[in-house]
């Protein structure tokens, strides 16, 4: 895809990815000090479904099914804004929970501090388990580069 | 935006009664069943028409929209995940406030009949407009349907219709929350 997304879109993007990885209890944490969520309608779900997930093997970069996935899905409308959720696994509550945030993001009065409140710290944390989790992969990780310069 | 309004509350329970009615509909032609009671569709549709379409539509079956229904289009897409089909002689359902010329649609195969096209049309309502007299399987003695938003010439355009028998298209009238059905069996004259 080399079509750029217009921000808004990449923006939302980003705070929809942090949400779908974020558990109840985080989210819940971060909400305590963030102004309360509209009240809402639920459009369609929270319903669980499977995704097929695709993957690329070989020299020539194949696409294979690795499987399929549990995949929870929720769209609210909450004021004049529709929001979206697909989670993984099939927690009805957690998908319910982040189109709610989704939906207030959307709302430029609540956009400033729920993004402060919750999108950044959920993000930050996210970005430090990732981290931790890449260090400790890479404490333990072979160079296979001597075999390739005993083969040259 | 049209996707702002919501579905069924209750998916599972909602498409299984709505099921069980047009097939209580289809069985006994030109009863009146309840269907859809409790949804909010976009204009134009009905909640039963709304119903009758959840209930059948998804993913797998290609619709065909009149232009008067693209305000719900969105909706649609939306809550069976199926897109408007842009040829109505290939849609296995047809969505209609006004009756489409039944010689146009899928009439199916004499070795599958059942791939003939469905006709989803909403009518102003029962009871009003021209008397017909049904007669056929399902009924043991003919009856009467009046629906308002039939045209004139109906039976005309319908003994076409039934004449192709295996093949022909069915039609699932919808006004309000109630609904009847015409299936290709079914002997229709002016009453």
């Amino acid at each position: 895809m080399t079509t750029a997304l217009p921000p808004e879109t990449t923006a939302r993007k980003r705070w929809m990815s942090v949400l779908a990885r974020a558990s109840t209890d985080a989210i819940d944490r971060c909400l305590r000090n963030a102004p309360a969520l509209p009240d809402h309608v639920t459009l369609r779900g929270p319903e669980v479904g499977l995704v097929m997930l695709r993957g690329r093997a070989g020299g020539g970069g194949a696409q294979f099914n690795l499987g399929e996935m549990t995949v929870t899905r929720c769209t609210v409308r909450a004021g004049g804004q529709v929001g979206h959720a697909y989670i993984a696994g099939r927690d009805a509550g957690r998908a319910e929970l982040a189109a709610r945030i989704d939906a207030a993001l959307q709302d430029p009065a609540l956009h400033g501090a729920l993004h402060e409140q919750v999108i950044e710290p959920l993000a930050q944390a996210q970005d430090a388990q990732r981290q931790a989790t890449a260090r400790q992969a890479a404490a333990t990780r072979v160079q296979f580069f001597t075999m390739a310069t005993m083969r040259s | 935006m049209s996707i702002d309004l919501p579905g069924f509350a209750d998916p599972v329970s909602g498409s299984q009664s709505c099921f069980r009615a047009t097939l209580e509909a289809m069985s006994r032609p030109g009863s009146l069943h309840q269907a859809g009671a409790g949804l909010t569709p976009p204009a134009p549709l009905d909640p039963a028409t709304a119903g009758v379409l959840l209930t059948l539509v998804d993913t797998d079956t290609r619709l065909w929209l009149a232009p008067d229904c693209a305000a719900a289009a969105e909706w649609i897409a939306f809550h069976c995940g199926a897109a408007a089909h842009p040829a109505i002689g290939e849609a296995d359902f047809v969505l209609a406030t006004a009756l489409p010329d039944l010689a146009t649609l899928n009439a199916g195969t004499d070795s599958g009949p059942e791939e003939s096209a469905t006709v989803v049309l909403q009518v102003r309502g029962f009871g009003a407009g021209q008397a017909l007299r049904l007669a056929g399987p399902g009924l043991r003695e003919p009856t009467t349907l009046s629906a308002d938003g039939l045209p004139e010439g109906f039976a005309a355009a319908w003994a076409a219709n039934h004449a192709l028998f295996p093949r022909g298209v069915d039609i699932i009238l919808c006004a309000g929350t109630t609904i009847a059905a015409l299936p290709r069996s079914l002997q229709i004259t002016e009453a």
